[in-house]
């Protein structure tokens, strides 16, 4: 039986922070959880879809992030407690319909958890969601350990049935990947009856009432957070520097603290809740100290807020000096590490935090020899072959053509494993989106081919409707649906396409290509390991006007590795392979970048490694000399 | 009581399993943990990390201070010399696994990988003691190379400072692998042992 959904509570276990958000919303008596994948948010449905298996509740990954909240806001609506969750991208989705439910309020509890990824770590952006939380009057809780993490998403739903209004719960990278042991309590037992009392309605109307509403709602919780054990104090007295931040950069000032024996000069206010801000805590802890140090990730979210407040109250709190991103102490962008913790209290108490002498050492014995390790598909990957071909398509044309590009593996199309051929990569079904615009230039004497790509959970998600689009303009783009049956880049969860929920119960598949024709495109479909052959058809669809859709089929080569595995055993038959002399030096190592493939330094020749190579066959294709050979496996 | 662990690799050789199975094992043990990972694109070749702190008391940080790491385990050659300048310490004892396993870049031809001998000699003037292992190779005799992480576990359960023995560890994989794998997996432990206690330099 799985942790998760033990009954009982009392024990501790180790759980990552995403599990301890999903235990949490189960012990607040969760019955319905919606999401749509993302690093570093997916394991928060997943780990709810497991617990499925053993508890009366509902989980589904949802075609988009906005969908998910709407189903979930059903859910409340009918009187349930319901949890939505994304990456800092999906807020941005969903933000249309948050700031339109925060007026008209919530029933059953409602927390929307938004997992940011500080550093763009798995992401094409760095964002800090917390903005969301002003933006739509709404209070916002960031947990800092997973333990936090667990009793605030418990916490969560009381405070939205009291107030009536969804909450916010935002989590990091590093806190949602970290792990950690966790005191479970027992879980509830789940008997809801679902009723939607007719007697009430929820909409936006009177918008200014509802306006006004929704502050006081603020106001209340507001109150709540003045006692919070969430936020505390810990330090002297009058401590010469007073930290006020939040989530994993609070436990790195503790541990810089402790490491440097400051205790008795430093003092940490944590806070927990962080919209609204609990003024009254604030200001009682704004007199113990002159200096203060804001922590958190990313924007100065805090650091603005609180010092506004330290403006108005200045009377009451005294002059300050401020420290902080916002105030130029620390980098206004990139995640916080425990090293701009050391650094910072190191000068300011001018205290040596570096082992230097060691820094020195090893930077000398190892100067300047250790090469960066470059992104790349597995070997393997559908992806490898796709933008090959693509590749290959494009130069025969000889246009100038390029890739305008997607969120997915796939992504790194922009870098030399995808041949460098994607030129543009922003939100989810942008790549279509841009290219109706490319497709409507030709009027004006644009004749570069554009070709745009998308994955198969990236189609549903937000590809559909520029495809709608460029039907009814007429615009002349052709779509690469690279169908991996997965969404593999968040970890293979299942999608509209795929033939399976959330919760491993089977469901009707949406045929891509089929949806694609029922909307009167031009389709077609291919393999993405016959590279020539794809090659050859995407010349031709090139060569085409008006919208047009290719999809390549093929398994995720890490879905694949786990079904069944490959056919084939590669050698390189190194008496044919001509080594340097080929295609302007070693062709296939130099180009392909298949980690599979790789090159025997001292004879001079390329060699499979055999620990690497998962015997797709592709690369047999593309020597010139017919020299990598595979065997179908014994 | 602080013990900082460093486990280091490349995606897809189960550096986040290894991390998980330590640090369950150290929970049951009555350790307070706290481990911080580093993956996201990591899945696709690139470089992992993961911090496994174990405490008495309880401590948050998923991070290890900068060249605070007691013991790094490298699953791969190259990226346990990648991080040892800002996490080791003249302190910190090195179990490295000696197999690289090559970055793109490198087989591309843009840049060289070093010569694993001169890595050896950099890991092993830079921290207290190295162990430098055929951690691949016994893997790949046990099953694959899969099996490389449990092998690493069991030459870390092996060194006197760390706290967790190899039956500790044995103790909480049956609620990681299925029956059939745990087998294996114990035999990886116990050989992974053998390599440190009959370690010859
Ligand atoms: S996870 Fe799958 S789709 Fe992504 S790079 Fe690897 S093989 Fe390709
Ligand atoms: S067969 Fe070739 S392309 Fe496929 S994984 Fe092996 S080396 Fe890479």
């Amino acid at each position: 039986m799985n942790r998760i959904s033990q009954k009982k509570g009392g024990t501790r276990m180790l759980l990552q922070a995403n599990e301890a958000i999903a235990r949490g919303a189960l012990e607040a008596g969760v019955i319905f959880a919606a999401g749509y994948p993302g690093n570093p948010s997916s394991e928060i449905i997943e780990t709810l879809a497991k617990a499925s298996r053993d508890l009366p509740i509902y989980v589904e990954w949802s075609v988009n992030e906005k969908v998910a909240l709407e189903a979930a806001t059903g859910a409340s609506f009918a009187g349930c407690r319901a949890i939505c969750s994304m990456k800092q991208n999906g807020v941005n989705v969903v933000s249309d319909f948050l700031t339109n439910l925060s007026l008209s309020g919530t029933k059953g509890g409602l927390v929307l958890v938004s997992c940011d990824d500080p550093g763009g770590i798995s992401s094409t952006n760095e964002e800090d969601a917390r903005a969301f939380a002003p933006l739509s009057d709404i209070p916002l809780l960031e947990p800092s350990s997973p333990q936090e993490a667990l009793d605030m998403a418990r916490w969560a739903f009381d405070l939205s049935e009291t107030i009536n209004n969804i909450v916010m719960i935002r989590s990091v990278s590093r806190l949602s990947h970290s792990r950690s042991d966790v005191q479970v309590k027992d879980l509830p037992d789940f008997d809801v009856q679902p009723y939607f009392d007719t007697k009430v309605s929820f909409h936006t109307f009177p918008i200014v009432a509802k306006h006004q509403a929704r502050h006081e709602k603020l106001r209340m919780a507001e109150e709540l957070f003045e006692n919070s054990p969430f936020n505390f104090y810990r330090g002297p007295s009058r401590p010469e520097l007073l930290v006020i931040g939040s989530g994993c950069a609070v436990d790195y000032a503790i541990d810089a603290i402790e490491i440097m024996s400051l205790w008795e000069r430093v003092g940490v206010l944590k806070l927990g809740t962080t919209w609204p801000l609990p003024r009254k805590l604030l200001l009682e802890n704004l007199q113990k100290s002159e200096s203060i140090l804001f922590v958190e990730d990313v924007d100065p979210f805090i650091e603005t807020n609180v010092k506004a407040l330290a403006a108005e109250a200045a009377r009451q709190v005294g002059v300050k000096t401020f420290h902080g991103r916002g105030s130029g102490d620390f980098p206004l962008c990139g995640e916080l590490g425990p090293s701009h913790l050391l650094e910072f209290f190191g000068n300011y108490f001018d205290l040596d935090w570096k082992d230097q002498e060691f820094r020195n050492k090893m930077g000398s014995l190892t100067k300047g020899k250790i090469p960066p390790r470059e992104f790349g598909f597995c070997p393997g990957c559908p992806h490898r072959g796709s933008f090959y071909a693509i590749k290959t398509a494009l130069a025969w044309d000889d246009r100038d053509g390029f890739v305008s590009g997607d969120i997915g593996c796939y992504t790194m199309g922009i870098w030399p494993t995808g041949f460098n051929q994607v030129k543009s990569v922003h939100a989810m079904g942008s790549g279509s989106g841009i290219a109706c615009g490319y497709g409507k230039l030709e009027g004006f004497g644009f004749d570069q081919p554009v070709i745009t790509v998308c994955g198969d959970s990236t189609f549903f998600h937000a590809t559909i409707p520029a495809l709608v689009n460029a039907r009814f303009n007429n615009a002349d783009i052709l779509l690469v649906v690279l169908d991996n049956s997965a969404t593999a880049m968040t970890g293979f969860q299942p999608h509209p396409g795929t033939g399976k929920t959330a919760m491993g119960q089977p469901t009707q598949p949406v045929d891509i290509a089929a949806l694609c024709e029922s909307m009167g495109l031009e389709v077609h479909v291919g393999d993405p390991y016959e590279m020539k052959e794809t090659a050859r058809r995407l010349y031709d669809l090139m060569q085409k006007q008006g919208p047009r859709v290719m999809v390549l089929r093929r398994k995720c080569a890490l879905v694949q590795g786990r079904e069944g595995g490959f056919p084939y055993d590669m050698h390189v038959d190194q008496s044919l392979c001509v080594g340097e002399e080929c295609g302007c030096g070693r062709y296939c190592t130099r180009i392909f970048r298949c980690p599979g493939l790789i090159w025997d330094k001292e004879k001079k020749k390329a060699m499979i490694d055999q620990v690497i190579c998962v015997g797709c066959g592709i690369c047999a294709e593309i020597c010139p000399q017919g020299a990598i050979k595979k065997e179908a496996k014994g | 009581m602080e013990l900082n662990v460093i486990i280091t690799g490349v995606g897809g050789q189960g550096n986040v399993l290894a991390s998980q199975v330590l640090g369950n094992a150290a929970v049951y043990k009555g350790f307070h943990v706290s481990i911080g990972e580093t993956f996201g694109l990591s899945q696709r070749g690139g470089a992992v990390m993961s911090h496994v702190r174990l405490f008495k008391e309880p401590r948050y940080s998923p991070l290890i201070p900068p060249n605070r790491a007691h013991i790094v385990v490298g699953l791969e050659p190259l990226e346990t010399l990648r991080i040892a300048q800002d996490h080791a310490n003249p302190e910190t004892l090195f179990i490295v696994n000696s197999r690289p396993i090559y970055p793109l870049n490198v087989i591309a031809g843009d840049v060289d990988y070093p010569d694993t001998a001169w890595i050896r000699q950099v890991l092993e003037q830079g921290g207290s003691r190295l162990y430098w292992l055929e951690g691949t190779q016994l893997a790949i005799e046990l099953g694959g190379p899969i099996m490389l992480n449990m092998v690493m576990l069991g030459a870390l359960c092996a060194i006197q400072s760390f706290p967790l023995e190899t039956k500790d560890i044995k103790d909480i994989l049956g609620e990681i692998f299925p029956q059939s794998k745990l087998e294996v997996n114990y035999r990886a432990l116990d050989m992974g042992e053998e390599l440190i206690s009959n370690y010859e330099n």
